[in-house]
């Protein structure tokens, strides 16, 4: 019989677990006796990126590790959002200590594992922007200097959303935040100013760094799993987009992730001990207009007298394009 | 000979048993001038050390200016055969070990030091060469001693560290510490060749101020 | 074993007879000799079974202490300092959620100006941060009082600061009892934590409070240190009968009966001031002193049984609450509230100015003779003070003050004390 490869794309339905896979190829969602690690009840906004991929991904980890993590939380939405007095709806030990120290904070608790001889229990720390790209900055470098084993996972909607959408360095150029204010001669964040983490982790040269998107859960799923199978500081940075803070529909919130990713503003990569080992090509590559016209935060570049600023945008998409080689042909 | 100014003072102070109401100082109080590298606070540690090997209670800290090699040091020690409450800086010396003549017109060295007391000095020069006349003068003579500590230390540890020599020197010159302690305290610190070459300068150290001693006296 | 070292290698010694398994530290004058030692005694395997870890800052020091402690090991750090301020928020975040992590603090004046010598204002910065706080008088109590600390902070799930002075104590060599193993083993037993942080049993650590609960929360945190002063003489006293001498507990009083005039001090320079209290007895005056070694729980009862029978009290502290005057008396204060008698704060020693025995006894004298202000700075250098007041009313732009007032002290290398 003639084989024939068949292509799987999510479309459409953005359905998950396609049940035409194997069932080892099937999302940890898919199966009924998954963690549900962070399970429902929680205050998350509707369309919620963060807690799309905060479930995805530690149910994805518990799988790997078969039950046995332990979870360290940043302050900040995730944290707030799911775990609101008297309640929580956390299923994993979760420890929530300050806003800063959440990498620091993983390191004690590894180094405890070990000196129980629990080396089967795994740490991830996970958090924000905000809590990993700037106040939480020195611990996390901390602990990939000293490549502690800790998988630490941040949650990018590019701006400190919890406190009232200000900006971060991880807010896009442009992009309207509530310090970042859309007026005057050069409105939202400035060009010029931000931090690339996942390629600062990459020169940390520590054994697994990854990009992730909402937009392809599997994939998410699938670097989470891979990370696993690492020891030492590994460093995971997932796109995740916010409907309250970016101004956009609370049903478009995968859309627009895609859009980063299909853009080529949001380049998904691997990297390993330093060097970068793979990139997801696009398939279809769109002008990041596209993408920015479904938020209102970008309003002032797509609309009359921002095309300078538009133009600027699309040069630093090109760029990554360029640099990861996304415009290749797919495999 | 050992010192017999130790035991005369504290029969004397101290009367038969325990602190009589009157005594409230410690017997002994020394401290140590000299410039950060040169091992002063060690050396008032190591002192600190012999005191304790002879069952003795003995304190040594350090008085820091900035952290830095060069930069003029001070270290204090006091023995007692009680515990010792008193934290402050030695403020009137018994004993005063100066490791570097050229603090001698710079630092106020000889602050509070008694007239019966014992001065060590790290020089090749003597006390009249080196302007102190007139502490001479105000002093017990035979109480002063110039030594070459840096030369002794360079020519039997190899290092310009005089401490130890100066160490030497002190159990010869005042006998308030045995060489055997002293020598006990050095292996405790250094180990293997630098503990014996270190014993070796400690005793040329004490022979030579003994010799220096006996010809004075003579 | 008896032994003369340095007081940091001292605590370095006992922190490990208590069998820590994560230490995490960051160097700071004066306490980074401590935690050498320990990395040093984990290095060579003289201390089994711990793991060192070298952080990048005082905050991720205590943050990884927290994260060890809230999975279930005993765990240590020290500072001081400067250290100490940078890890506030997580110094307030490990009492808060109830972890018994034990810290040395080798107690360090704060800037600006910048110094790195002995005062307790940093430890006084943390008073109220949930922490239960004691200051060693000597070395040897600074070691023993890291063994009653670990069995205190485990027990009632609150973290101790153990407060030592920096150089004064930390880089003292004197003689110390070095205790057996077995004996701590003994007054020591494992940690078994309230809550951890484990697989089998999920829970959540660290979660929101609202107003329904944020008072309780803090109550129990406060009853938390009422139960420690029953505590502390106890543990202090299974201590005493285990180890054969007296460490710890709330305050050491010392010939304070009959006492017209006490002194109240924290720290080691109740040594000093016990050798002026002798001087002064000898020749018929009815002084005492009184050692505060539990600043918090403060010792309200303790002391005003001490303290009622007195004339006068002065307060020696090596502190500063800036615009009020005293912290220490303070505390004193509320303990004899209700009780007529006159109370001195007198501030020393700041910065590491030595505090002399000479210049006690002239403060004691004038204490005597009711001849002090309300809050005396000792040995206050009024020469600079009027001179530096003169300049800054003749001119505005007068430069940094520090530096305006080492130039009119001249080469300060020159002196002694």
């Amino acid at each position: 019989m003639d084989m024939q490869a068949v292509k799987f794309y999510q479309t459409g339905t953005f359905t998950v677990g396609n049940r035409l896979l194997a069932p080892h190829e099937r999302s940890v969602q898919a199966e009924a006796a998954r963690a549900n690690s962070l399970t429902s009840g929680h205050r998350a906004c509707q369309g919620c990126g963060e807690a799309l991929g905060a479930r995805y991904a530690i149910d994805a980890a518990m799988r790997a590790t078969g039950n046995r993590i332990i979870a360290v939380n940043a302050t900040g939405c995730l944290e707030v959002f799911s775990t609101p007095y008297p309640e929580t709806s956390w299923q994993v030990p979760w420890i929530h200590s300050l806003f800063g120290n959440a990498a620091a904070v993983a390191s004690g608790v590894a180094a405890a594992m070990r000196m129980k001889g629990r080396d089967d229990v795994r740490v991830i720390a996970q958090g924000g922007d905000g809590g990993t790209t700037d106040i939480g900055f020195g611990c996390l470098s901390g602990m990939f200097e000293r490549n502690d084993d800790v998988l630490y996972i941040c949650y990018d909607n590019e701006a400190y959303m919890n406190t009232g959408v200000q900006r971060s360095s991880a807010t896009p150029p442009a992009a309207r935040t509530a310090t970042t204010p859309a007026m005057g001669a050069e409105p939202g964040n400035v060009f010029g100013t931000g931090k690339n983490v996942p390629l600062i982790a990459v020169a940390h040269q520590i054994p697994y760094v990854a990009t992730a998107s909402v937009a392809n859960l599997r994939d998410l799923e699938h670097k989470v799993t891979r990370a696993m199978e690492f020891r030492g500081a590994r460093y995971l940075h997932i796109h995740v987009p916010c409907p309250l803070g970016w101004g956009s529909a609370p049903a478009d919130t995968i859309r627009i992730a895609r859009l980063a990713v299909e853009s080529g503003l949001f380049p998904l990569f691997e990297a390993i001990n330093g060097e970068i080992a793979s990139s997801t090509p696009i398939r279809r590559r769109v002008p990041v207009v596209e993408y920015l016209k479904l938020q209102k935060r970008f309003a002032h570049v797509v609309g009359a007298g921002g095309e300078a600023r538009l133009a600027h945008i699309q040069a630093i998409a090109d760029r990554n394009v360029m640099k990861f080689d996304l415009a290749r042909e797919p495999a | 000979m050992r010192a017999g100014w130790l035991h005369r003072t504290r029969e004397a102070r101290l009367g038969i048993a325990g602190r009589p109401a009157t005594e409230v100082e410690p017997v002994l109080q020394v401290r140590m001038h000299g410039r950060g590298g040169q091992g002063v606070v060690s050396g008032a540690e190591m002192l600190s050390v012999a005191a304790f090997h002879e069952g003795r209670h003995a304190q040594a800290f350090p008085s820091f200016g900035s952290e830095r090699m060069g930069a003029p040091v001070m270290a204090f020690c006091r023995i007692d055969d009680r515990p010792i409450r008193l934290r402050e800086p030695v403020m009137a010396p018994d004993v005063l070990v100066i490791q570097d003549a050229t603090l001698l017109h710079q630092v106020d060295l000889f602050n509070g030091l008694s007239p019966d007391g014992y001065v060590l000095l790290n020089s090749r020069q003597g006390y009249e060469a080196l302007g102190l006349g007139d502490l001479m003068r105000r002093m017990r003579p035979e109480r002063l001693l110039a030594l070459p500590a840096t030369d002794i230390a360079l020519e039997h540890v190899g290092r310009a560290v005089p401490n130890v020599p100066l160490l030497g020197a002190f159990a010869a010159l005042t006998g308030i510490v045995h060489l055997d302690s002293v020598v006990a305290a050095i292996r405790g610190k250094f180990a293997g060749r630098l503990a014996e070459t270190n014993v070796a300068a400690v005793h040329a150290a004490y022979e030579q101020t003994r010799r220096l001693l006996e010809t004075t006296h003579a | 074993m008896l032994k003369q070292i340095e007081g940091s290698r001292g605590i370095a010694e006992g922190v490990a007879l208590c069998r820590p398994q994560v230490i995490c530290a960051y160097p700071i004058t004066p306490q980074t000799h401590i935690v050498e030692g320990l990395g040093e005694m984990v290095k060579t395997g003289e201390l089994a079974a711990c793991e060192f870890i070298n952080v990048e800052s005082e905050f991720a020091a205590l943050s990884v202490a927290i994260g060890s402690s809230a999975a279930g090991v005993r765990t240590y750090t020290a500072t001081s300092s400067q250290g100490l301020l940078f890890m506030a928020e997580a110094v307030y975040n490990a009492s808060g959620l109830g972890l018994p992590i034990v810290m040395t603090i080798g107690n360090r004046a704060i800037g600006a100006p910048i110094n790195i010598w002995n005062d307790h204002s940093d430890a006084m910065s943390m008073r109220d941060a949930g922490w239960i706080q004691l200051y060693a008088e000597t070395n040897q109590e600074a070691l023993d009082l890291h063994i009653q600390a670990f069995r205190l902070a485990e027990e009632l799930s609150c973290p101790v600061m153990v407060c030592m002075d920096g150089f004064i104590l930390t880089h003292a060599y004197e003689r110390i009892e070095v205790p057996a193993q077995e004996d701590v083993d003994a007054y020591l037993p494992p940690f078994e934590p309230r809550q951890v942080l484990d697989p089998a049993e999920p829970v959540t650590i660290g979660a929101m409070v609202g107003p329904e609960a944020f008072t309780e929360v803090r109550y129990l945190a406060h009853h938390k240190q009422m139960r420690a002063l029953d505590r502390i003489p106890q543990l202090a006293a299974e201590f005493a009968a285990r180890f054969g001498r007296d460490s710890g507990g709330l305050i050491r009083p010392y010939r304070t009966e009959g006492a017209e005039t006490i002194v109240v001090s924290l720290g080691s320079i109740n040594g000093t001031v016990q050798e002026v209290v002798d001087e002064m007895r000898a020749e018929g005056v009815a002084i005492g002193s009184v050692g505060i070694t539990s600043f918090r729980p403060f010792p309200l009862a303790a002391l005003r049984e001490t303290l009622a029978g007195a004339k006068r009290v002065v307060v020696l502290e090596k502190c500063l609450a800036v615009g009020l005057g005293g912290i220490v008396s303070d505390g004193v204060r509320k303990s004899l509230s209700g009780i007529q008698l006159n109370g001195y704060t007198v501030v020393a020693g700041l910065g590491g100015r030595a505090i002399t025995r000479v210049s006690l006894r002239r403060l004691f004298d004038d204490a005597l003779r009711d001849a002090l202000a309300q809050v005396t700075f000792l040995d206050l250098n009024t020469d600079l003070i009027e001179h530096e007041l003169e300049r800054e009313a003749n001119a505005r732009r007068t430069g940094p003050t520090a530096e305006a007032l080492l130039r009119r002290l001249g080469a300060v290398s020159a002196r002694i004390g």
